[in-house]
């Protein structure tokens, strides 16, 4: 068959040939364009339209939904599409960047450098740098690194991060945070996780203290605020714990808000430890179980002590672990937000790094101080960065 | 020898009992607060600002049990006896206990009054509704009787909209980051490219970054873009912030996969694309559910990256948002706030149960996000 067909391309002539690559190419270029206007206009119907009624929205969601996960897909259909008509050779140099271009330029735009840029912003005062065109660096030196240089204040914003007195109540309070909140959170995930390998009801005690793992922190905003809920002396107390409170003989407190500072931030912490607990179970429970019966049998066998058995034995066989639950639990910490955000909004002396930096950047409208405050946060988790890259070069997964 | 395993028993059982004990009593301190909120969510308006939730329980409460107007004969200013007890004016309006356990009070002023008398009684407050969920999705209005008598009709909070929002951010806000990661897990796993190993080393270092470092630029970009409230804006952050574990759990799973399945595709005449579409996607299935449900439950719980880039656009506004405000501006309505939270709950409780084994495979796999 295929010399036939070879021969057939042959007598045509350099016509049939030229219009054979011709339309090739027309095609090639027929179809992204097509591809791309199909995606743009979809985009722009989206953002015009404006659906008053319910079934007018749940029209516009799912025409998104397929714009969003349809759009994607096409468009790696349609660039592999496109470099697999080249040559093998050229495919082989093409293709991996097809694979792995998307996610590099998405991380580039969102993660790094964006990392870069907000370093820079943090140079300047809350007018933020300015923006000089580039071809004044040819023309007129000087002039653009006059220009460049307007608003700018060196280290001044990471001076005020460290010596303004929100500032550093921010901090206090992160060091709250991390100090019991991810503490509690270990230790009392460590301690179900224990227990719950001993007790028949192991299953349903994981679900149920994993369970607010799906809960977002908004919601358990919500929660907590109904069991903190104050009222009035004379009134009957529908938050639970003012119930308590009240019942032992004292008066209703507002705890999130009226009660000595800085303690008032541990009613919000608690939400943290009741949200995070679950996480740190579910790792210290495979870990547990990970740890050879035999072991533990041995150890029993010696005559050794429930106690003995847990700091003499899964303690330090769970090491690694413990120190990879802390690390996660200890950044999630760092970036504390949406809690504080929804139980007190930052008043009361309960702001954190994370509130201060949304406030500088979004209410007070302070960019640089914001950028700066960021620029903090990223360097802080740093080490954890170090160990990362550390671990993945002993690996050798490459 | 008898004696010995009957203690050795014993001391099983006590150390049972222990174990269960303690891990019963967490299990509680960890229920209850969701559990106050469901139950909440059913009450009345009323019962809900006048009664704690536990009050559904089996209870003692002073109960009414006859009420009549007060003799002309009863003097207010001096000392009265009703019902064999006397007591002055302040007294009988605390309520006064007589001797076989009522409880007698006077309700209203000096000149207008009834007396109630009051037995305690076990109750229950079952006075279950499913009005606020009524209200809280289809924006119901409701009356509110003040203490003057006028009644006012309030607009309720409308969540349908809110939560078609949500469904339409998380919905590709999980798809998409899955499939960039999916296509350069594959690429990083199995091609060979000139700046692969530096290109991987900082995707494992951009895991830990804070995404608080982007929100300032990007939205400056978005601005620029003219992208801000857009779903798209949206769906990209929280790709661009979800890659990189993404990208590292599904390179690590692939990675795994036998050599050899991709070999004799090759031999086959498959391509890259073939191959990762036919083969590879099919076989990473567990890996991709994983992270799909973490990235989920991310997005949808999601306050912050909604905050920054819908901003106060209430056509776009998530549920995370809407709640997060009605809790500045009607704090007290709790007949709305509960139900209004368990709305904004209920699909990733249903993911999380139904998918609870995904869930902590994906965890344990990998844990430590940006």
């Amino acid at each position: 068959m295929q010399p036939i067909a070879d021969e057939k391309v042959r007598a045509g002539g350099f016509l049939e040939w030229l219009a054979l690559t011709f339309g090739r190419i027309l095609v090639s270029l027929v179809v992204p364009v097509v591809t791309f206007a199909i995606l743009i206009w979809g985009f722009r119907w989206l953002r015009a339209a404006t659906p008053s009624g319910i079934t007018e929205k749940i029209v516009v969601s799912i025409v998104a939904i397929v714009w969003g996960v349809g759009g994607a897909g096409i468009l790696y259909f349609v660039s592999n599409w496109l470099i697999e008509k080249l040559s093998p050779v050229w495919v082989k140099r093409l293709q991996p960047f097809i694979f792995v271009g998307p996610a590099i330029a998405v991380l580039a735009w969102y993660l790094a450098l964006p990392t870069f840029r907000s370093f820079w912003i943090s140079l300047f005062d809350r007018s933020g740098p300015t923006t000089v065109a580039l071809s004044l660096l040819f023309t007129a030196p000087k002039e653009y690194f006059a220009q460049l240089s307007t608003n700018f204040i060196g280290f001044g914003n990471y001076v005020s991060v460290f010596t303004e007195r929100t500032m550093i109540t921010a901090f206090r309070n992160n060091l709250l945070w991390i100090i019991f909140g991810a503490s509690l959170a270990i230790i009392f995930g460590l301690l179900v996780a224990v227990l719950a390998d001993r007790s028949r009801f192991e299953n349903l005690a994981k679900s149920l203290i994993f369970l607010p793992m799906a809960i977002s922190m908004v919601g358990a905003g919500v929660i907590w605020n109904f069991m903190y809920e104050v009222k009035d002396i004379a009134d009957p107390q529908i938050g639970l714990l003012n119930a308590i409170w009240v019942a032992l003989g004292n008066r209703p407190q507002a705890w999130t808000a009226l009660i000595t500072q800085p303690w008032n931030n541990i009613f919000l912490i608690i939400i943290m430890v009741w949200l995070q607990t679950g996480y740190a179970m579910v790792i210290f429970s495979a870990a547990i179980k990970g740890i050879p019966e035999e072991l533990i049998e041995a150890a029993r066998v010696d005559g050794a002590t429930e106690p003995q058995i847990f700091f003499r034995i899964m303690i330090p066989y769970i090491t690694g672990t413990i120190i990879t639950v802390s690390t996660t639990v200890v950044i999630f910490t760092l970036k504390i937000f949406d809690i504080v955000m929804v139980m007190t909004g930052g008043q009361f002396s309960t702001h954190v790094i994370a509130t201060q930096f949304y406030r500088q950047a979004f209410t007070s409208n302070n960019k640089g101080l914001a950028a700066a405050i960021a620029i903090v946060l990223l360097i802080t988790v740093i080490p954890v960065m170090i160990y990362n890259l550390r671990q993945f070069a002993e690996e050798e997964a490459f | 020898m008898s004696s010995k395993t009957g203690s050795i028993t014993r001391q099983r059982l006590v150390s049972d009992i222990i174990v269960n004990g303690v891990l019963l009593f967490i299990v509680l301190m960890w229920t209850i607060p969701t559990l106050g909120l469901l139950v909440s969510s059913f009450r009345t308006r009323f019962d809900i600002q006048t009664s704690g939730w536990w009050w559904i329980l089996p209870h003692r409460e002073w109960v009414t049990i006859e009420t009549l107007a007060p003799d002309d004969t009863l003097d207010p200013d001096g000392i009265m006896e009703i019902y064999g007890v006397s007591g002055t004016f302040e007294e009988f309006r605390g309520g006064v206990l007589t001797a076989d356990g009522t409880k007698v009070t006077w309700v209203g002023n000096k000149r207008l009054a009834t007396l109630q008398v009051q037995e305690r009684k076990w109750v229950m407050r079952t006075d279950f509704t499913l009005e606020n969920y009524g209200q809280v999705l289809a924006g119901k209005s409701y009356e509110i009787k003040s203490a003057d008598g006028t009644t006012k009709i309030v607009q309720g909070d409308n969540f349908t909209g809110s939560f078609l929002n949500s469904l339409t951010i998380s919905i590709p806000a999980t798809v998409i980051p899955i499939l960039i990661a999916a296509f350069a897990a594959y690429g990083f796993a199995w091609m060979s490219f000139p700046g692969r190993k530096p290109l991987f080393t900082i995707v494992v270092a951009l895991m830990v970054v804070p995404l608080q470092i982007a929100l300032v630029p990007i939205l400056k970009d978005y601005v620029r873009l003219d992208l801000n409230g857009t779903f798209l804006a949206v769906w990209l952050a929280h790709t661009g912030f979800g890659l990189p574990l993404a990208t590292y759990l599904l390179f690590n799973y692939i990675k795994g996969l036998p050599r050899d399945i991709l070999e004799s595709a090759f031999i086959d005449g498959a391509s890259h694309f073939t191959i990762f579409v036919q083969l590879i996607l099919p076989l990473s299935i567990p890996a991709l559910a994983s992270f799909a449900i973490f990235q989920f439950l991310w997005v949808w719980n999601d306050y912050l990256i909604a905050l920054v880039f819908i901003g106060a656009k209430p056509d776009v506004q998530v549920l995370t948002m809407r709640i997060a405000e009605m809790v500045g501006s009607r704090g007290s309505d709790w007949h709305l706030l509960t139900a209004g939270a368990f709305v904004s709950m209920l699909l990733p409780l249903i993911v999380f149960f139904s998918l609870q084994r995904f869930f902590v495979r994906g965890l344990l796999a990998g844990s430590v996000k940006g």
